[in-house]
């Protein structure tokens, strides 16, 4: 196993995380894991390192000791994963699937987008699979542990795409996705593991779905989701502080998008940003003004903008990397640039 | 002396591999003539011995089948109905894949028989999770099987999936038929040890090699490696050499198939070897089979007048959701 799989760069942040109190982000998907083990007779967890390891994360501490049989380590075979997956949930099981990384489910890509996704359609049996993404950029992690790769799954009929951006979405929209009969991508970000906290975990918020505003304002409207949703907050702090009113929409499920409570938005702004932390050709930054501008085009008192990462490959470094994600500073000049229209 | 039991199961398995030919004959029929079949059809001529000789073995309620492109044979013996395969090909909205899927995919994956996509290799970890699935659920004595090609093997999901149900102990029997060539690719470019069956000690499993064209070496075989599946002996891998007898599809005349292969042992066709097998071992006669070929004929046409009647599937009634959630589907909501 190459050593680029430790999770090294992760464990001063949770470190860090353990100083203060509260439920992080990750603690959050383990405890929506053990309540749907609880819950569901169906479900079974399946990926690498799961079992008694607890997962590259602990994503899954404790539970392959509490669910025995239930919590099953696999070989490093992300086809082969994903396949199983497919079989069983033929059968009436749920299992959720860990991809160590996102960037290694291009490994399982050809099971995930012709077997999961078509078998409804073609069958008219559906297969309720989860499959859970450590995704996004981290410090240090460079160009096969950082990947964003939510833009390229939601292009496949046939899938549902979440990027839950808070702690409590991350419980609720896990527990959700389990239920939900089609195939789920869950891209929980690796950045948000130990940097948020809540107190408790709710027992239900918005569903799979609905976007949320996060955040109202009248002078421009940001359209984000994930870890980016923090950076366009930071932002919008900021710019309130030049007397702007920034609104954030946290978009919460990338596919299907909720483009009402967009629309909406910007009805009430009439200036729209759309950020995202994957690759820049295409994606979900494109999908939302396509729709907007086709949709809502008489709303619009500027051209809409969209903001993502680079289109090269993430970087090694942390200063290249930094420059290579939108940040909060990048969406502020993006934003001065759109309220200057 | 053979036993009655073997003596019916030969039988059975050969009235399957009829049955197969003369479909397979008259689907080749109006793919040339044009019109009824949209796209291409592809024919396991020289296969249905082998392919057959597996399913023969399996218990449909009970085990899994997953069938690839050439199992027409296989899919008989399974228990599943021609006019299934009839109404995929001519895209027929009563048919399994409702016009959606079309010529050799197509299964009922409700009923144990999960439905082939085009990746090869794929299919086995399918089978493998339907096994899993079924262990789980505290089930016992089930096996799963399925087949693919001397160029299947050479994948990546093969490998995967191969390694996977060995370390899960799964009870799956994968065929390989070896055909000799994966379209229009030798052996020679396709693998470099001597028998794909050697590979079976690689991946901890059982390995069989058996001479495909011949039907009582294939049914011991295959009985063989289903008992032990069904026993917990783990995944086993039948590797059985005969020579396809027909293109890649019905658009190919595979001239890339050397004359003296095709005249060799390898080249002989199971239906010929079998029946002159079956005859002389006093099984069954000539009379007999020429009776069950005439009713072979009558069932394929049933099923190909019953297809030809039923309409395709209307595009504008067709719900146009690839979710079985609707409130989820971005189907018809996308402007």
């Amino acid at each position: 196993m190459p050593a680029s799989r430790n999770a090294t760069n992760l464990k001063e942040g949770a470190k860090k995380a353990a100083i203060t109190k509260g439920i992080t982000y990750l603690e959050a998907i383990c405890a929506a894991q053990r309540r749907v083990l609880e819950e569901h007779p169906e479900v079974f967890i399946y990926g690498q390192d799961v079992g008694a390891f607890g997962g590259a994360f602990k994503a899954t501490k404790g539970l392959a000791q509490d669910f025995p049989g239930r919590v099953l380590d696999a070989p490093i075979s992300e086809d082969a994963m994903v396949g199983l997956a497919v079989g069983a949930a033929i059968e009436g099981m749920r299992p959720i699937l860990e991809m160590q990384f996102a960037d290694f489910s291009s490994a399982g890509f050809n099971q995930i987008i012709n077997q999961a996704a078509t078998h409804f359609w073609r069958t008219a049996v559906p297969v309720p699979i989860v499959i859970r993404l450590p995704s996004g950029g981290t410090s240090g992690s460079g160009p096969f542990h950082s990947q964003s790769m939510e833009s390229l799954y939601a292009q496949y009929p046939g899938l549902v795409v979440v990027c839950p951006a808070t702690v409590e979405d991350a419980y609720c929209m896990l527990r959700e996705a389990v239920r939900i009969d089609d195939p789920v991508l869950f891209f929980e970000h690796k950045y948000l593991y130990y940097h948020l906290k809540a107190e408790s975990l709710p027992e239900d918020t918005l569903p799979i779905g609905k976007a949320r505003v996060v955040r109202s304002g009248r002078h421009a409207t940001v359209v984000t989701y994930s870890a980016m949703l923090h950076e366009a907050l930071l932002s919008a702090e900021g710019m309130a502080k030049d007397g702007y009113e920034i609104e954030v929409v946290d978009l919460r499920s990338v596919k299907p998008i909720d483009t009402d409570t967009v629309l909406a938005s910007v009805a009430r702004t009439g200036r729209l940003l759309v950020v995202g932390e994957a690759f820049p050709w295409g994606g979900v930054t494109s999908e939302v003004i396509a729709r907007v501008a086709g949709e809502g085009f008489h709303l619009l008192d500027a051209p809409p903008q969209r903001l993502n990462a680079k289109d090269t490959p993430i970087p090694y470094h942390p200063d290249l990397w930094k420059a290579h994600r939108p940040t909060s500073g990048a969406i502020t000049a993006e934003l001065q640039r759109l309220l200057g229209f | 002396m053979a036993s009655p039991a073997l003596v019916e199961v030969a039988l059975r398995t050969y009235r399957s591999m009829l049955l197969c030919r003369v479909l397979e004959g008259r689907l080749g029929s109006l793919y040339r003539a044009g019109g009824r079949i949209v796209g291409g059809v592809y024919l396991s001529t020289g296969q249905e011995a082998f392919s057959a000789s597996l399913a023969v073995h399996l218990q449909p309620g009970k085990d899994v089948y997953g069938p690839l492109i050439r199992d027409q044979a296989g899919r008989i013996a399974f228990g599943q109905p021609i006019l299934h395969s009839v109404r995929t090909y001519f895209g027929s909205a009563a048919g399994p894949m409702r016009g959606r899927d079309g010529n050799v995919h197509w299964g009922c994956p409700a009923e144990g028989m999960p439905v082939m996509i085009s990746h090869l290799g794929s299919l086995v970890s399918v089978v493998s999770g339907m096994l899993l699935a079924r262990r789980m659920k505290g089930e016992v004595g089930m096996v799963g099987a399925t087949t693919i090609g001397d160029g299947g093997t050479s994948t990546g999901a093969f490998h995967e999936a191969l390694n996977q149900a060995a370390v899960e102990k799964l009870p799956l029997v994968v065929a390989v038929a070896n055909n000799q060539f994966a379209y229009s690719t030798g052996n020679e470019r396709q693998f470099a040890c001597e028998n794909l069956a050697d590979r079976a000690a690689g991946y901890g499993v059982e390995g069989y090699r058996v001479d495909g064209t011949d039907l009582l070496s294939c049914l011991e075989t295959f009985r063989t490696a289903v008992d032990r599946a069904r026993a917990g002996g783990g995944p086993q891998l039948v590797v059985g050499n005969l020579l396809r007898l027909a293109g890649h599809g019905e658009h190919d005349d595979a001239p890339y198939v050397p004359e003296a292969l095709r005249e060799s042992d390898l080249g002989r066709d199971c239906m010929q070897k079998s029946a002159e097998f079956l005859t002389t071992s006093g099984w069954t006669t000539e009379k007999e089979i020429a009776q069950w070929k005439q009713e072979a004929a009558r069932e394929v046409e049933e099923a190909v007048v019953t297809a030809s009647g039923e309409a395709g599937p209307d595009p504008f009634a067709t719900e146009w959701h690839a979710l079985s959630n609707t409130d989820l589907s971005e189907g018809i909501n996308v402007p």
